[in-house]
């Protein structure tokens, strides 16, 4: 034998000689052969010897082979069970009907050797190829149900980490739609402790797992830092350090994120790679576009990394709208994209503003119509309101911060025997870096901290007299005089006092710093003639600089600044 | 037209070895009881039964090379098919003279 395997064939034909002879080429090929005399036989046989090719004569009592194929391609279901169709019969017509009863091929008699082994080796060729085909299908639709099971599973953990937030708010609507369990776009939105409501909608390059990878830590990111305090800026820093940190090179997230406050009416905006936003205008129906003006989130380093956001004051009822290009890109039948023209059409035709978001939804639908979806596409409108109309939270808020200003004081005093050994700065650095509004302006306060408690220490305290610095010998005389001084000093005291109060717009932070030194005659210090000043005068100059005042009170051993910070959220 | 083609029947001894001759008095048995099958339906007038017998018997002539004898049941299955009823027991003589040729032919063949 060659190198067919053992077949099982199946010969039906209901004259004993032809059956006789095909029985026994069949079997000189080493194959095992099963026979039937007629159509209904040769069903039965079928059934209960499952061969894997079977030989049909056409014509034959009881059942023809026409039926008998039809009822035993029936009976093989998916498998491949080729027929050949044992003929006499040689006009066009009756080929035709082998073929369209199912009939794979078929053999002229006489029968012809060579032919027959050619076609049982061609059909059985096609069998395994069938049926390695199968398997493999199986396989593909094995491994696709255990993919999406699995993607259950992470959506379900996903939906978790990037859950929706305060979008349920009644100011705001929003539109997702995805090609895949997962979607490429993220819409993430919390509440600030003052009661404004930061919102990001991100737009992944790609989509389905690996654009919904980088939605985690974002999210996540998000979620951990808007209900502490932070500031936008430090937010999108924190979300853009970590994306660049994890995603490769090629993905990234466009995003737009916002800062509404409702009580203020104001709109703190920043747009990296998403189209144009559009505030649309109660009082008159006009746009105005928010171009992106920053590149996508996880491609720059945080140092090249901008955050400066752009600023709107609102009026009620104001609606800003949100979207990724999904809306731009949408295709219709014909390949044309919906743009940015149709889109703005849409906002020309609108009567009632209350319709824009369905207008705007049934406009991208009713264009793309039969077209394939090609992209994620996400809408979110946000309407400008009273905070009692938004949510629970933004009224309590509200009320707390428009009431009430928080104001706190603390005391600090430096021992003599610490201030060799002790430096006051980063403790009290650190208590300041907890009030969020500050966080921003933490390099500022630690040179105005810097700059008076040095003065108090080496001047008041030491009792170094500036003057020494004037020439560079004298520089470092004064840093050896300083360094016996500390390691000898037995008293004196330095004492901070910060003081902190927030106001509508800001907050003001004093700070006064007291020593146990005599103090200078500050009364002669002009403040436009600071070389004159006793002092070393270029860290008072910079302090000067910075907080707009400088105070000297007493014998000029105590000093006093005011920090005074807007918010510009 | 020869009688028997007998590269069909070297062949066919090649391939059937030992039951060469069990196939051979098939062949017979089957043949017999075709022509009587056919003396019977030509009494008759149903054309299409005519045929089917006929075209059973052209087959198996044909696969033991019985060529003449194919040949004339051909003939009388085209007859048949286009319901031409005339001269059928004329036909059918023919027939039998024929297989009585074929039938000595293959005694001495075998």
């Amino acid at each position: 034998m060659n190198d067919v395997r053992r077949l099982k064939i199946l010969v039906a034909d209901d004259t004993d000689t032809d059956r006789l002879i095909l029985e026994s080429i069949v079997r000189k090929e080493g194959h095992h052969v099963v026979s039937a005399c007629n159509g209904l036989e040769a069903i039965q046989v079928y059934s209960a010897e499952k061969p894997d090719i079977v030989l049909l004569d056409a014509l034959m009592p009881e059942l023809d082979g026409f039926g008998a194929a039809r009822k035993i391609k029936e009976l093989a279901g998916d498998e491949l069970v080729p027929i050949i169709f044992l003929t006499s019969l040689s006009d066009t017509e009756s080929l035709v009907q082998c073929l369209d009863a199912g009939g794979d091929d078929f053999l002229s008699k006489p029968y012809n050797r060579i032919i027959l082994q050619a076609k049982i080796k061609s059909f059985n060729r096609m069998r395994e190829m069938h049926s390695t085909m199968l398997t493999q299908r199986n396989q593909i639709v094995q491994y696709n149900n255990r993919l999406l099971q699995e993607q259950t599973v992470a959506k379900h953990v996903f939906d978790n980490v990037a859950h929706s937030g305060c979008l349920n708010a009644s100011n705001v609507r929003y539109f997702l739609s995805s090609l895949a369990v997962f979607n490429g776009d993220v819409l993430v939105a919390a509440m600030r402790p003052n009661g404004s409501m930061m919102v990001l909608l991100g737009d992944f390059t790609g989509h389905g797992l690996p654009a919904a990878i980088g939605a985690m830590p974002l999210a996540s990111t998000f979620y951990g830092m808007v209900p502490k305090g932070f500031s936008m800026t430090d937010i999108l820093r924190e979300i853009n350090g970590k994306l660049k940190n994890i995603l490769p090179v090629g993905i990234f997230c466009c995003a737009t994120m916002m800062d509404i406050n409702f009580r203020k009416k104001r709109l703190k905006i920043w747009n990296g790679g998403l189209p144009d936003c559009f505030i649309h205008h109660h009082q008159d129906g006009n746009i105005t576009p928010v171009k992106s003006t920053h590149l996508p989130l996880g491609v720059l380093s945080n140092r090249a990394f901008k955050d400066n956001c752009e600023y709107f004051e609102l009026q009620k009822e104001d609606r800003i709208f949100v979207w990724s290009d999904g809306i731009h890109e949408a295709r219709n039948a014909e390949g044309d994209m919906f743009g940015e023209e149709r889109l703005k059409e849409v906002f020309n035709r609108n009567q009632n503003p209350e319709h824009l978001f369905n207008e705007i939804i049934e406009g991208v639908q009713q264009f793309v119509g039969s077209g394939e979806k090609d992209d994620d596409l996400s809408l979110l409108e946000i309407r400008m309101d009273e905070p009692a109309r938004v949510n629970s939270f933004a009224q309590e808020a509200s009320h707390k911060f428009a009431n009430s200003e928080i104001e706190w004081l603390m005391g600090f005093e430096v021992k003599p025997t610490s201030f060799k050994v002790f430096d006051p700065l980063p403790m009290l650095l650190n208590v300041l870096m907890e009030v969020p509004s500050l966080r921003a302006f933490s390099s500022t306060l630690y040179t105005i901290l810097a700059e008076l408690y040095t003065n108090a220490l080496e001047h008041g305290v030491l009792k170094l007299d500036s003057d020494l610095k004037k020439t560079p010998e004298g520089f470092s005389d004064y840093y050896e005089l300083r360094e016996q001084r500390i390691n000898q000093v037995t008293e004196g005291f330095v004492r901070i006092r910060i003081s902190h109060k927030t106001n509508d717009s800001g907050g003001l932070l004093k700070v006064r710093i007291e020593d146990s030194g005599e103090g200078f005659d500050h009364q002669q210090r002009t403040t436009d003639n600071l070389s004159s000043f006793g002092y070393s005068g270029r860290g008072i100059a910079l302090v000067e600089k910075l907080c707009g005042t400088v105070t000297y009170i007493g014998c000029g051993n105590i000093v006093e600044v005011d920090f005074s910070w807007v918010n510009d959220d | 037209m020869e009688h028997l083609d007998y590269e069909t029947l070297n062949t066919l001894k090649q391939v059937m070895e030992d039951d060469f001759a069990l196939l051979i008095d098939t062949f017979v048995q089957d043949s017999t009881d075709r022509i009587a099958t056919l003396r019977k339906v030509i009494q008759g007038s149903d054309a299409d039964l005519i045929r089917r017998a006929a075209h059973s018997f052209k087959g198996s002539s044909s696969n033991v090379g019985a060529l003449q004898l194919s040949a004339l049941c051909a003939a009388l299955e085209k007859k048949a098919f286009e319901n031409n009823l005339d001269g059928l027991v004329a036909d059918l003589d023919s027939i039998e003279q024929e297989f009585a040729q074929v039938l000595n032919l293959l005694r001495s063949f075998s």
